[in-house]
């Protein structure tokens, strides 16, 4: 090879490099850009339905009117329900796997099982859920299981985030607690749970925005999409002032009364859509943002 | 009590299993399996019923490969961007934005396709019908891209700096280290990414409910409107269909189509990423 060939082929081998880097800033670029035209479409179409009326109001045959008071109340609801359940269980879940499983066939089982659960299609647990909690358990169409559906769902989740948090403690803090005489759930109890509980909330916000986007498994379970009231209040004046009815009352969550919304094909409906969705994406985006947010704290602030 | 509570992740899959199967039966009793596999009508709600399972796996099939034509590359290159290529502070700036990309819920993907994408694409291509599989497909690409990028490119990460020290040494320039070294050496951790990409596409619901019509149709073309597997899903859960009848079991059959599917394309993920794992 002449010596002026290397040199060109050296040149266009650097031309090349200089090109790609060109190329990944772009298609980095198409998904922002992406993220930044859907936020923008639905800011404008949406933003001027979005007030205290939009809020406050019940859904309409009337688009100028409806407005997402059931929606937001009964997602709500169902995430309280699903948090009540997903939380202690997942947690619970991710410290056995990490501070008492023996290395089993049982722990093997139980891992790979929560792997292919992440990767389950969410229609598939409404269709579990429409099986199992609506017709055999006969809890209805209510907050009872769309709570209970979630929360199966983000189960995964909650279990995965609390096994990195508690696998990230030093096993020097375990051992330190043993040497002075604490038990095992002693050692849980005040050294691994509160130092992995950054960590633990960080999965649980994450899990909790992904359920509170989640369509399709309330669909399945079959939640109307036309409520104009309210469930019973959990808190009333008169003995027993608690009560629990609200559980097994139909309910409408944000993302239906949003898809509700866009497959009318009047346009009204789909500003109506567009103002829902802009509420939505922000409601998921503070929670992962703040999700993130904490977990750069959390890898700043730790020095073991 | 923190064994119990280990274990109801293995009674989920148990009780998804035992139910999808259960009231599959139900459906198979009424119909023949040779049918449902190989009819090529779906017309579960007609009089005259047809059950081909084919009309909706076609559905399924056009809107996913459109949707990896996107993801996949454009995944790629950004993970190989981002972990040979760019400088630390965007990636840690660009590492947050892409999960918050992924964090949108897909509803609002939906209402995107429908209402952004298609009329965009009915300017350049003034034929399209409203609902379609094209515009489905794209959003759903650009909802899967961070997906395949954020794995590619933890496994492109995990690849040792001894690597990419030796190519460099060898006068090879960044590109020739990344196309050449790293990603061949990254391989099965990123066709673990592709395939947990491709069973989210299969899965994904309510972009194609509301963007693709719902309209059963044996078609492999993308500028057609079609129902997927999970939209049927959608479409007889909105209905009022009663419990038991053929038409409401249809939908069990689906979804058990759907989780075999996806199940095989998971254990498949799973087994190179563990593969991946020893490597290193």
């Amino acid at each position: 090879m002449k010596p002026i060939d290397l040199k060109n082929q050296i040149r266009a081998r650097k031309r090349y490099d200089a090109l790609f880097g060109v190329l990944g800033l772009l298609a980095l670029m198409i998904g922002v850009l992406t993220f930044c035209a859907l936020f923008a479409d639905m800011a404008i179409k949406g933003m001027g339905r979005v007030d205290w009326d939009f809020f406050t109001s019940f859904p309409s045959r009337h688009p100028g009117q409806a407005g997402i008071l059931s929606a937001w109340v009964g997602s709500t609801l169902v995430m309280l329900v699903t948090a009540f359940f997903a939380v202690p269980l997942g947690v619970a879940a991710g410290v056995y796997l990490e501070e008492y499983a023996r290395k089993n066939w049982v722990t093997d089982l139980i891992e790979i099982n929560i792997t292919n659960l992440a990767g389950v299609p969410s229609i598939v647990y409404g269709l579990l859920a429409l099986g199992l909690f609506v017709y055999q358990f006969g809890f209805g169409q209510s907050i009872l299981s769309a709570g209970l559906t979630l929360a199966l769902l983000i189960l995964p989740v909650v279990i995965v985030a609390t096994r990195e948090a508690i696998r990230s403690i030093p096993q020097a803090i375990r051992e330190g607690s043993y040497a002075l005489g604490a038990t095992q759930w002693q050692t849980v109890r005040y050294h691994i749970l509160p130092y992995s509980s950054a960590g633990i909330l960080t999965g649980i916000i994450i899990g909790m925005a992904r359920a509170i986007g989640e369509t399709a498994p309330i669909i399945t379970i079959g939640a109307l999409t036309f409520i104009a009231f309210l469930p019973p209040a959990p808190v009333s004046a008169q003995p027993p002032f608690l009560s629990f009815e609200w559980l097994v009352s139909p309910f409408t969550v944000m993302p239906i009364q949003m898809f509700n919304w866009t497959s009318r094909p009047e346009a009204a409906f789909q500003v109506n859509a567009a103002a829902a969705g802009f509420v939505l994406v922000i409601m998921t985006l503070a929670m992962n943002g703040l999700a993130i947010w904490l977990r750069y704290r959390l890898r700043r602030n730790i020095k073991w | 009590m923190l064994f119990l509570a280990a274990l109801v992740s293995v009674f989920t899959t148990v009780g998804i299993v035992t139910i999808l199967v259960k009231e599959s039966v139900v459906f198979f009793e009424q119909v023949s399996i040779v049918d449902f596999l190989t009819d090529t009508q779906w017309t579960p709600l007609f009089d005259d019923a047809h059950f081909g399972i084919m009309v909706l796996l076609s559905g399924t099939l056009t809107s996913s490969l459109v949707a990896l034509a996107i993801a996949i590359p454009l995944g790629t290159v950004i993970a190989i961007y981002l972990s040979e290529f760019a400088p630390f502070k965007l990636r840690e700036i660009a590492k947050p934005f892409l999960e918050l990309l992924g964090g949108v819920p897909t509803i609002v993907y939906g209402y995107f396709a429908l209402l952004f994408v298609t009329p965009l694409l009915q300017r350049i291509y003034p034929g399209l019908p409203g609902f379609n599989l094209l515009s489905a497909g794209i959003v759903m690409g650009i909802m899967i891209i961070p997906y395949v990028a954020s794995i590619s490119e933890d496994a492109m990460r995990a690849v040792p700096m001894s690597l990419r020290e030796g190519s460099y040494a060898m006068g090879a320039t960044r590109l020739q280290t990344a196309l050449r070294v790293v990603f061949p050496a990254a391989f099965s951790g990123v066709a673990a990414a592709y395939i947990l990409g491709i069973s989210r596409a299969v899965g994904e619901t309510m972009i194609l409910a509301v963007a693709a019509g719902m309209q059963p149709n044996l078609t492999f073309n993308p500028l057609e409107p079609a129902a997927t597997i999970t939209a049927y899903i959608v479409q007889v859960a909105l209905g009022d269909l009663p419990h038991g009848s053929v038409g409401f079991q249809t939908i069990f059959a689906a979804g058990l189509t759907l989780m075999l599917i996806t199940l095989i394309f998971n254990i498949a993920g799973h087994l190179l990423r563990k593969r991946f794992r020893e490597t290193y």
